[in-house]
């Protein structure tokens, strides 16, 4: 597995102490798990997500993500309505392990209240909580 | 000791054997016209393979030649998968008055059963100290649902089903699923920094909504919950119950009295701590004891004692209902039956040998593998592959090189809240030579770690197959005959 310096993660992004990752697009906020995750869960072999027009509150559980050592949680950050899924992951969840920032991203989602997007995570918080 | 190859036959599937036309029986002449059958009806049989009787036989037997089982050497996964199954249970349950009564006898001509049952009842009672027993559940986490059942039930009966349930982040999948079954919302309960459970933390998330909390004493950790008695106290306060997962009650039989500690429902796996098969080898069963104060929603029917004869008795109106069909899985109770009487009085030898043979490991091994809680453990020590990483060695590598080393893998990546997680549960019926010799096959695959990490990564190369494609296999299945 990566050492902490290993990691790549991005500057752009805001994260989450749940170590998913999140930018804005438009309205919508775009979520998936980062690079941490993925290199500590192995090899991703099955993503379920929500239904787009699903309502959750913060810290709601949307979604699980199943790799050959373990299934996890996906929490959403925001309070939000789901707006769209990434339907490639259904037959290649590889893509979450070779391409988590892009290819790999998980939902698109409608937040409640767009200025909580600015109570998450920048890369350096993360990575302080990170080393702990 | 390196484990060795042997004679390893490869093996075709079933299909790409035998010749058309061949069969394991003869079936007699036709004597009788044939009678056409509508054609609607009628369309190609199933594809079965075309083989004789010793064609079959061979494929099997062959096969079970590349298994690893608890007959065939040390598996470290202890009775948290399956410990060592005595021959004389396999006996008792053969014997033909046994394995041949039907389940629809009348309880007149099935006294003998009935009696078995009662009997074993009293004695897993015995054994918790909690007073009544159902033996109906068909797995632990049947007996599980069963439990949120009679939790429901219970609180129904006070006017309040609650909506929530305390669950430790130790626990196995199956008490949140099982609570989740039942319409309760699981809440978690971190561990504390010891690995155990602080009862302040239950004071804080246990309130008049939550319907109790599920324990499992050992915990996944291989550490005793000392603090269960004022945490059971903290949820009664509350009007709530306390569930025991008996998982792991290989450490504590006839050690702990489970009413004692505040238990009020506990299952317990024939199928682990009371040596029956289950798996492949046949189904389990997962028998739940309570309090005298929950008996009434026990499921029906029950076997009752009136006077010389046993009953089975479907009048309990607060019954939570059937948990299964007839008797439970009837021939697993016979084989726990007969476990508990050969063993008798030395029952509580079991736990403390298994205790016993676990910390030996522990300390044989601490230093040159991370130990993430160092405390006396029960029937089980976790490690983690913390100094194995230094070498990008990985817990994964080191399982499979036990392999080579002639040993099964113990439990890995479990329980979930140590990183990397090594669980050893060694069990009470392995010798000192053999604990030794696999105690020197971890020393011996620590140093090749820091020598040699390709040997680790490259592992197995003895076994019948090296690395499988554990991906491959998960998101692209193949699935043949």
């Amino acid at each position: 597995m990566k050492e902490i310096h290993e990691l790549n993660l991005p500057e752009n992004l805001h994260y989450t102490k749940d170590h998913e990752w999140a930018r804005k697009q438009g309205d919508l906020i775009v979520v998936g798990i980062n690079d941490y995750a993925q290199d500590q869960l192995g090899d991703i072999v099955f993503v379920e997500l929500p239904e787009p027009g699903e309502k959750f509150s913060e810290g709601d559980e949307f979604g699980t993500v199943e790799s050959v050592k373990a299934v996890s949680e996906l929490f959403l950050p925001i309070a939000g309505e789901v707006a769209d899924i990434n339907e490639d992951l259904a037959d290649t969840p590889e893509l979450v392990n070779s391409n988590p920032y892009d290819e790999g991203w998980m939902i698109k989602f409608k937040p409640d209240n767009p200025a909580d997007f600015d109570k998450l995570l920048d890369r350096d918080a993360y990575l302080t909580m990170l080393k702990g | 000791m390196m484990g060795t190859t042997g004679l390893i036959f490869n093996e075709p599937l079933l299909w790409e054997m035998g010749a058309k036309g061949r069969t394991a029986i003869s079936i007699p002449e036709q004597q009788v016209p044939s009678c056409p059958v509508d054609e609607n009806l009628a369309g190609d049989g199933p594809d079965f393979p075309d083989l004789c009787e010793p064609d079959v036989v061979r494929h099997y037997t062959r096969l079970s030649h590349w298994n690893f089982s608890v007959d065939s050497g040390m598996y470290p996964l202890g009775s948290c998968t399956m410990k060592y199954n005595p021959r004389t249970n396999e006996r008792q349950s053969s014997l033909p008055g046994i394995a041949g009564a039907h389940p629809l006898l009348p309880d007149g001509l099935n006294q003998g059963s009935l009696k078995m049952m009662y009997e074993l009842e009293r004695l897993l009672a015995e054994i918790t100290g909690l007073e009544a027993v159902t033996l109906q559940p068909a797995a632990g986490a049947h007996g599980e649902l069963t439990g949120m059942l009679i939790f429901h039930a219970y609180h129904s009966a006070k006017g309040n089903p609650r909506t929530k349930i305390l669950i430790p982040d130790t626990a196995h999948g199956t008490n949140p699923a099982s609570a989740t079954l039942c319409g309760y919302a699981s809440i978690s309960v971190p561990s504390d920094e010891n690995g155990i459970i602080d009862p302040e933390t239950v004071r804080e998330l246990m309130d008049e909504e939550t319907a109790g909390i599920m324990v499992t004493n050992p915990n996944t950790l291989g550490l005793f919950e000392n603090n269960i008695k004022q945490i059971a106290s903290i949820v009664h306060a509350k009007g709530g119950l306390v569930y025991a997962d008996g998982a792991n009650m290989n450490a504590v039989i006839d050690v702990v009295n489970m009413k004692s500690i505040g238990v009020d429902v506990l299952h317990l796996n024939l199928h682990k701590t009371f040596s029956t098969p289950h798996g492949g080898g046949g189904p389990g069963a997962g028998p739940v004891c309570v309090t005298k104060d929950l008996e009434r929603f026990l499921p029906v029917p029950r076997v009752i004692k009136d006077g010389n004869r046993y009953v089975l008795e479907e009048n309990f109106p607060d019954s939570v209902g059937k948990m299964h069909a007839f008797h439970g899985n009837f021939g697993i109770l016979v084989r726990a039956y007969s476990y508990i009487l050969s063993m008798g009085s030395d029952l509580k030898k079991v736990s403390q040998y298994a205790v016993l043979n676990a910390n030996y490991i522990k300390e044989r091994l601490k230093d040159v593998y991370h130990l993430p809680y160092d405390s006396d453990c029960m029937h089980e020590c976790v490690f983690t592959d913390k100094h194995l990483q230094t070498h990008k060695v990985s817990t994964l590598d080191l399982a499979k090189r036990l392999i080579d080393h002639g040993f099964h893998p113990p439990t890995v990546y479990f329980p979930l809240v140590v990183s990397g997680a090594i669980m050893i549960e060694p069990t009470e019926t392995e010798s000192k030579e053999t604990i030794d010799q696999f105690i020197e096959a971890m020393r011996t695959i620590a140093r090749e770690a820091a020598e040699n990490p390709e040997i680790l990564h490259q592992a197995p190369k003895n076994a019948k197959v090296r690395r499988l494609d554990e991906t491959g296999a998960a998101r692209k299945p193949r699935l043949a005959g």
